[in-house]
C-alpha cells in the first residue's frame, strides 16, 4: 500500500513536471512563428500598396512624357510580373520562393527608379501637384516597405534561434517537428533602396 | 544555452548598434538649435496636443544619425521611445538632422490616414526646410509643429477608427489551456500536501529562472524608459509613415 502510494506520487510528480515545462515553453514557438507570419503579410502588403501607386503614377507620367516609352513599359511590364508572384505564409519554408518574390519586386524597384530619373528631364512634369503627390507616396511606400523587410527578418531570427536554442530545441525536436526554418531575404538591402527623389 | 546567450548577445549588439538620446521631454533639442522661448511655446503646443486629443507629438534634434540614413534612424528612435497610445499608435516624431541637413517627420500606424505621406512632405517642404535654409531652425521646426498640429486637429473621426483596419492589432489569442489549468490545480494541492514536492518545485523554479534569462527576444527594445519631467511614451508603434526632406 505504501509502496502504491509512492509510485502514483511518483507518476504525478513526473507528469507535472512534463506540464509545468509545457507551461514554460509549448507556447513559445507557434507565437513566434504566428509572429513572422504576421510581419511577412505585412511586407506583402506594403508591396501590394507601392504597386496600387503605379497605374497612377504611370498614367500622369505618360501625360507629359509620351516619348519615355521604354522606361514606361518596362514599369508596367515589372508591375504585372511583381504582383502575379505572391508567396503564402506556408510557402515562407522556401527559400527559392522568397527569392523569386524578392527578384520581382526588385526588378520594379529598378524600373521605378529610371521612371523618377527620367522625369527629372521634364520640368512641367515635375512641378504638377499630382506628380509631387504620387513622388511622396512613392516615397513613403518605400521607406514603409524598408521597415516591414526589416521587422520581418527580425521576427525570423527570433523564431528560427527559437528552433534551434535550448529550450525551444527540445519543442522542435518532438512536438513541432514539422516546423521548420523560415527563410530570409537573400539579396542585399541595397537592392530595395528606394529611388532617391530630390525636389 | 551558450549559443543562446552568444545569439542574444549579438541580436542586442545589432539592435543597439546606433546610440539613441532618451526621452527627456517632448522637445529633446540635443543638437541645441532651438531657442528657450520658442521651445517652452513649442512644449505647450504639444502638451495641449496631449491633453485634447492623446496624440504624442514630440520634436528631436539630434547632433549625428551616426552614419543611418534619417528613415531607419527616425524609425528606431520612434520604437524606442514608444510615441503615442499602445492600442492606438498615435504619435509623430518630428526629427531634425542639422549636421546631415535632413529632417523628417515619422508618423506612427495609428495617423497614417490623417497626416498622410503626401501632406508630411508639404509640410516639410512648404513650412520647414525654407527656414532652415535661412538658418531659421527655431521658426522651422514652430511653423512645422503647428502645420502637423493643424493636420492632426482637423478631422479626428477618422482616425480613431484606423487602427482596428490594420493586421498589427490582431493580437493573436490564444485558446484557454484547459490542460495547464488542470495541472496548475493539481500542482497547488500537491504543493500543500507534499514537502518534498515543494523542495522540487524551488529546484526548477530556479532553473527556469535562470534559463529564462538567456533566451529572451532580440528587437526593438521594451519600454526602458526612465525620464524625467513626467513624460513618456505610451507604447505606440510606427511602421515607417511620413516623409523626409533636406535643405
Amino acid at each position: 500500500m505504501v509502496v502504491s502510494m509512492a509510485v502514483v506520487r511518483g507518476v504525478l510528480v513526473a507528469t507535472l513536471l512534463g506540464l509545468m515545462v509545457a507551461g514554460c515553453g509549448y507556447n513559445t514557438i507557434p507565437t513566434y512563428e504566428e509572429q513572422a507570419k504576421a510581419k511577412w503579410a505585412d511586407v506583402q502588403n506594403n508591396y501590394q500598396r507601392r504597386a496600387d501607386l503605379i497605374p497612377n503614377l504611370v498614367a500622369t507620367v505618360q501625360g507629359y512624357a509620351k516619348q519615355e516609352r521604354d522606361v514606361l513599359t518596362a514599369v508596367v511590364e515589372a508591375r504585372a510580373k511583381a504582383t502575379s508572384v505572391k508567396v503564402d505564409a506556408s510557402q515562407l519554408i522556401d527559400p527559392e520562393k522568397l527569392k523569386q518574390f524578392q527578384d520581382a519586386q526588385s526588378q520594379l524597384t529598378g524600373a521605378l527608379g529610371r521612371l523618377i530619373a527620367v522625369s527629372e528631364n521634364y520640368p512641367d512634369l515635375k512641378s504638377n501637384q499630382n506628380f509631387l503627390a504620387l513622388q511622396s507616396q512613392l516615397e513613403g511606400t518605400e521607406n514603409r516597405i524598408a521597415v516591414a523587410r526589416r521587422d520581418y527578418i527580425e521576427a525570423v531570427r527570433t523564431y528560427n534561434t527559437e528552433l534551434k536554442t535550448f529550450p525551444g530545441i527540445l519543442w522542435a525536436a518532438t512536438v513541432f517537428r514539422s516546423n521548420k526554418p523560415m527563410a530570409e531575404f537573400t539579396a542585399s538591402e541595397d537592392v530595395a533602396k528606394p529611388p532617391t527623389v530630390k525636389f | 544555452m551558450v549559443a543562446a546567450l552568444v545569439a542574444q548577445l549579438c541580436a542586442v549588439a545589432t539592435a543597439f548598434a546606433v546610440d539613441f538620446p532618451s526621452l527627456s521631454g517632448r522637445v529633446v533639442d540635443r543638437a541645441d538649435i532651438i531657442g528657450a522661448a520658442t521651445r517652452t511655446a513649442i512644449e505647450q503646443k504639444l502638451a495641449d496636443l496631449e491633453n485634447k486629443s492623446g496624440i504624442q507629438l514630440v520634436v528631436a534634434t539630434v547632433t549625428s544619425l551616426q552614419g543611418q540614413e534619417i528613415e531607419p534612424y527616425a524609425n528606431e528612435l520612434y520604437r524606442k521611445w514608444q510615441l503615442g497610445e499602445k492600442t492606438k499608435n498615435n504619435g509623430v516624431l518630428l526629427l531634425v538632422a542639422p549636421s546631415e541637413h535632413r529632417v523628417r517627420i515619422e508618423i506612427g500606424y495609428g495617423l497614417e490616414g490623417i497626416l498622410t505621406d503626401a501632406l508630411s512632405k508639404v509640410i516639410i517642404a512648404n513650412a520647414i526646410t525654407p527656414r532652415f535654409r535661412a538658418g531659421d531652425f527655431s521658426e522651422g521646426i514652430s511653423r512645422g509643429v503647428d502645420d502637423i498640429i493643424t493636420v492632426l486637429t482637423t478631422d479626428s473621426s477618422e482616425w480613431q477608427q484606423r487602427p482596428s483596419l490594420r493586421l498589427d492589432y490582431r493580437q493573436p489569442t490564444d485558446p484557454t489551456n484547459w490542460i495547464l489549468l488542470v495541472a496548475l490545480v493539481v500542482f497547488a494541492g500537491l504543493f500543500i500536501v507534499s514537502p518534498g514536492f515543494r523542495w522540487l518545485v524551488l529546484n526548477v523554479v530556479l532553473n527556469v529562472l535562470a534559463t529564462s534569462t538567456s533566451s529572451g527576444r532580440g528587437g526593438f527594445s521594451g519600454g526602458g524608459f526612465s525620464g524625467g519631467g513626467g513624460f513618456s511614451g505610451g507604447g505606440g508603434s510606427s511602421g515607417g509613415g511620413g516623409a523626409s526632406g533636406s535643405w
